[in-house]
């Protein structure tokens, strides 16, 4: 299958990634936040965005921890 | 037929368990019907509370020592092993993340606060119930948390940066605030009855508040909240309520031949201090034909002064000076009990509980029985 060819599979609406659906659009999509790997500043990308800190230049991102609540057990 | 009364000797014999140089022999115990022709061994509650002993040796509020005379090994191991596996305590049992940006994984973390030792009011402990978890099969067989079987606790602390800190400080404590968490930064939160139980020094708290849970840095934040529950040593160790239960047979040391002058100081190094003394021979002892002593009256012998110190190193029985002098043994019925406690109730008690735990268990086997004959 070439590159071309492929398309990216809808989720059906949720993800952040496929919220406005047509792979062809640079411009919108919500803003997702991220930390930078170096200067853990906080980094909001669109779609389409560079990934590069925009403080530092640095250009790995981590994503933020989820805000639910994560359940474990003490054993 | 009269039943046969054995002799002092044989009983004194049948008392000891052989520690020969490299095995130890007369292990079981032998006193029950059948074993000795012609003999009774009868068990009767008199004779056992005739010869029953319990004998004090230190009693600190977290650790204590004692001695149980006259009862049988598989009685005194019980009482250890419910010690250790089967007197309830408090413990976390889980926690729920809501934030957690320090280098500690959440599932290390949650593992290492049910470590922690709890304490609170005794009472309170007593009156709280089981927590009972949902099986597998049916997911809504649990009980539900309410203040007679939940403990909550809550830890919420953040990292920041300390700006009184001296210029060119490298000590991370110093530097930042909250830079290290620790065991007291945990904050117990009572709900209902909890409030009647555990208040003032009562309310539940880590029994070592220096333990330290977590290392953080400016920005990281811990925010969860902890559920504690009562459990049983057997289903996980945190619920333990002991650092160490323990016992082990008095020593015996015998010594058959006269062990006199410099063999008498080398026989006295080959134990712990205090535990050979040396005394001179005196003149009687020493006219006396066939003791071992003639002529050596004045002269330092080994006696054995205080066996219950000694740790059966059998170091004396490598010596050939000694071979045929000395016989090794432990008393088979004298345990002496060693228990720490590792913080929520004082370690005399813990013994109590764990004796209260046997009885239950007799109570519940006898009505197991009484079922069987209907």
């Amino acid at each position: 299958m070439s590159r071309e060819a492929y398309q990216v599979p809808s989720l059906g609406g949720g993800n952040a990634f496929s919220a406005d659906g047509g792979a062809t659009s640079t411009e919108g999509g919500p803003a997702v936040a991220y930390l930078c790997g170096e200067c853990n500043a906080r980094v909001s990308l669109k779609r389409g965005d560079q990934i590069r800190c925009k403080e530092c230049g640095h250009r790995v991102l981590y994503k933020e921890r989820t805000k639910r609540m994560v359940q474990f057990e003490a054993r | 037929m009269a039943p046969l009364i054995p002799s002092q000797a044989e009983l004194d014999r049948r008392l000891i368990v052989d520690i020969n140089p490299e095995t130890v022999s007369n292990i079981p115990s032998t006193d029950f019907p059948g074993h000795w022709p012609g003999e009774s061994h009868e068990w009767s509650l008199d004779k056992f509370i005739n010869s029953f002993k319990v004998d004090f040796h230190r009693n600190e509020q977290f650790e204590s020592s004692f001695s149980l005379v006259g009862l049988d090994a598989s009685i005194a191991n019980a009482f250890r092993r419910i010690l250790m596996a089967e007197v309830p305590t408090l413990a976390i049992e889980f926690v729920f993340v809501n934030n957690n940006t320090s280098v500690i994984q959440d599932e290390v973390l949650a593992q290492r606060l049910g470590l922690i030792p709890l304490k609170g009011s005794v009472e309170g402990i007593n009156w709280m119930r089981w927590f009972k978890r949902p099986t597998e099969d049916d997911p809504e067989s649990g009980s539900s948390p309410s203040d007679y079987n939940t403990i909550v606790l809550r830890l919420e602390i953040e990292c920041t940066k300390n700006p009184n800190a001296a210029p060119g400080e490298q000590d991370p404590r110093k530097l930042y605030k909250n830079a290290h968490v620790y065991a007291k930064d945990i904050v117990y939160d009572p709900v209902g009855r909890q409030m009647d139980y555990f208040t003032g020094d009562n309310a539940i708290q880590p029994v070592n508040p220096e333990i330290l849970i977590a290392k953080l840095r400016p920005g990281q934040k811990i925010s969860m909240e902890m559920h504690c529950i009562k459990g049983i040593g057997a289903d996980h160790a945190k619920f333990s309520p002991v650092c160490t239960a323990s016992y082990r047979l008095l020593p015996d040391i015998n010594i058959q031949r006269p062990i006199i002058g410099d063999d008498a100081k080398k026989f006295a190094k080959c134990f712990p201090r205090g535990v050979i003394a040396l005394e001179p021979v005196t003149a009687e002892e020493a006219a006396k034909k066939g003791s071992g002593y003639e002529g050596h009256d004045g002269e330092m012998k080994a006696v054995v002064r205080d066996a219950f110190n000694d740790t059966v190193s059998r170091e004396c029985l490598r010596h050939e000076e000694f071979q045929g002098k000395v016989k090794l043994g432990r008393v088979r019925d004298h345990f002496i009990f060693n228990i720490e406690s590792s913080g929520q109730f004082d370690s005399d008690f813990l013994f109590l509980e764990s004796v209260k735990v046997l009885k239950l268990k007799c109570a519940r086997w006898k009505r197991g029985l009484t079922d069987l004959m209907r």
